[in-house]
């Protein structure tokens, strides 16, 4: 991978730090009245998620990482992997460990394309679209008339998150649900 | 994607600019101070190991020449001065290679004026007022009183360091543990910089407008040397001074010695070499002019987009650009 210099560093563009691949945040120049500047660097870590500071001086350079994001389709749990196709119809495969899936495992659905992130070829993270239709598989039962009033309920989704739901919501229907704050938005 | 071909200032904004740049023009008509314009482009450009110069290849009757674009108008307004030209200011265009962020910008408006004659001391005064002028009677009251900080004295309050007495060890592991990196082989004067600008600088201009003055004699660039009358340590007769955080301007008891002045340049391109980083031609007209002679006194470069800003209340320079460079 090419090497890049502090004043190539951009949102978005990922190198190597420390061993893990990561994905630059935010670059500010720090720069006195007449002297040495320095690069002070948010660096979102692409294993972890965890961002990081910090600084370089200016010119010094990062290795690139080798990674991109790409569309895929989910197919089935084996237990141990779960396995993800490419939508671009080369039906390529991709296993992907519980680490990697983190939080969106609450999220998943067969069928739904989902974003996966590959480092040297392999699936580091994934994340989930922002908006998802999933049936409720658990509630309280609906309480008739009560569409207007603010009160809300848990509900267990068919992939297994739970959400606030309005008093109305019954088992067996299918909502809308932001995957970005875990909430309802309304049926489906 | 659509092209994003919209300015990043409002037309709002702009027409607020124009009108500063003519308060600024009223302050110097005022004071008797000639506004000149100098040359963007030079045979000699600036040989500071901190700044990148930007080039451009033309075609003039002295055939093909590679050509500097100025990173301020320093040497060619100097040259006025060695002819008589007595005080002077421009809004002068810069540029810096690599210099883009909430603060700067690749090219950029410079403020710059000479006052044969004054004191350092005198040039701060004034720069205070300039400043003042350009906030506005309400900001300009509240910007508080002008307060001299001596560089030592910053570095003894907040770091309990001497920044001139301190072992090199101890200056590389604090500039590390405030930058979080590596400073193992870094000079003195880059641990320096990296505590400054990431320790001090930004409760500079809190409460006051602030400005530091006696820098140590390694960062004097273009400005005279004096002795320290604590204890006779060389320091540099130079002043910034700050606002809300955001340095502003540089100032300068302006070195007059020709030689002095061929020695820093060929200084300035030694440590380029070693560095790594490729020479850059100097100015022999302003070697030239000073060994005619160039009147005592001071000068100041105020970067204009940044007081602006302030007077405008917005947090980044390229809200008061018509084009900031990410949409040149």
């Amino acid at each position: 991978m090419a090497n890049y210099s502090t004043n190539e560093f951009k949102g978005g563009l990922k190198v190597m730090l420390d061993g893990d691949p990561c994905a630059i945040v935010e670059n500010e120049l720090v720069k006195p009245g007449k002297g040495q500047a320095f690069s002070r660097v948010k660096l979102r870590n692409l294993m972890t998620g965890r961002v990081w500071e910090r600084t370089f001086k200016s010119g010094e350079s990062l290795e690139g990482a080798d990674v991109m994001d790409l569309d895929m389709e989910y197919l089935y749990n084996d237990g141990e992997m779960w396995y993800f196709m490419k939508t671009d119809g080369s039906f390529e495969q991709y296993p992907v460990e519980k680490k990697a899936l983190g939080d969106t495992e609450k999220w998943l659905k067969e069928q739904v394309v989902y974003t996966i992130t590959l480092w040297n070829d392999n699936a580091i993270s994934v994340s989930p679209p922002n908006f998802i239709e999933l049936e409720v598989t658990e509630t309280d039962p609906g309480l008739k008339g009560d569409t207007a009033q603010g009160g809300s309920k848990p509900a267990t989704l068919s992939s297994g998150a739970v959400v606030r739901v309005p008093l109305f919501i019954n088992e067996g229907e299918v909502l809308k649900v932001d995957t970005r704050s875990g909430e309802y938005v309304s049926r489906a | 994607m659509a092209v994003d071909w919209r300015p990043t200032a409002t037309i709002e904004t702009l027409r607020e600019r124009a009108r500063l740049l003519g308060e600024v023009r009223a302050f110097f008509a005022e004071r008797g101070v000639l506004e000149v314009e100098t040359p963007v482009l030079g045979r000699g450009g600036s040989t500071d190991v901190h700044l990148a110069s930007l080039s451009a290849e033309a075609t003039t009757p002295a055939g093909r020449e590679r050509l500097w674009l100025q990173t301020s108008p320093e040497f060619a307004m100097k040259r006025l001065l060695a002819a008589g030209a007595g005080p002077i200011f421009q809004l002068a265009r810069c540029f810096r290679d690599g210099e883009v962020g909430r603060r700067h910008n690749l090219e950029f408006t410079m403020l710059e004026w000479y006052r044969p004659g004054f004191t350092l001391d005198a040039l701060i005064e004034e720069s205070a007022e300039l400043v003042r002028c350009v906030l506005g009677r309400e900001l300009g009251d509240e910007a508080g009183p002008l307060r001299r900080r001596r560089y030592r004295d910053l570095f003894r309050e907040t770091l309990d360091i001497d920044p001139f007495t301190a072992p090199l060890g101890e200056l590389r592991r604090m500039a590390e543990e405030q930058g979080g990196l590596a400073m193992g082989e870094a000079p003195r004067d880059d641990c320096l910089d990296l505590l400054l600008s990431f320790a001090i600088e930004p409760q500079l201009g809190r409460g006051g407008i602030d400005v530091v003055v006696d820098y140590p004699a390694s960062q004097a660039a273009l400005a005279r040397r004096h002795r320290d009358p604590e204890d006779g340590e060389w320091v540099a007769s130079r002043f910034e001074l700050y606002l809300e955080g955001l340095e502003l301007a540089n100032g300068y008891d302006e070195l007059t010695d020709a030689t002095e002045q061929a020695a820093r340049f060929a200084e300035d391109n030694a440590a380029r070499r070693a560095a790594g980083l490729p020479a850059v031609d100097v100015d022999a007209r302003l070697v030239a002019a000073l060994e005619h002679g160039m009147p005592e006194g001071s000068g100041v470069a105020l970067g204009i987009d940044r007081l602006i800003q302030l007077a405008l209340g917005k947090s980044s320079v390229a809200e008061v650009m018509a084009f900031a460079t990410p949409r040149c």
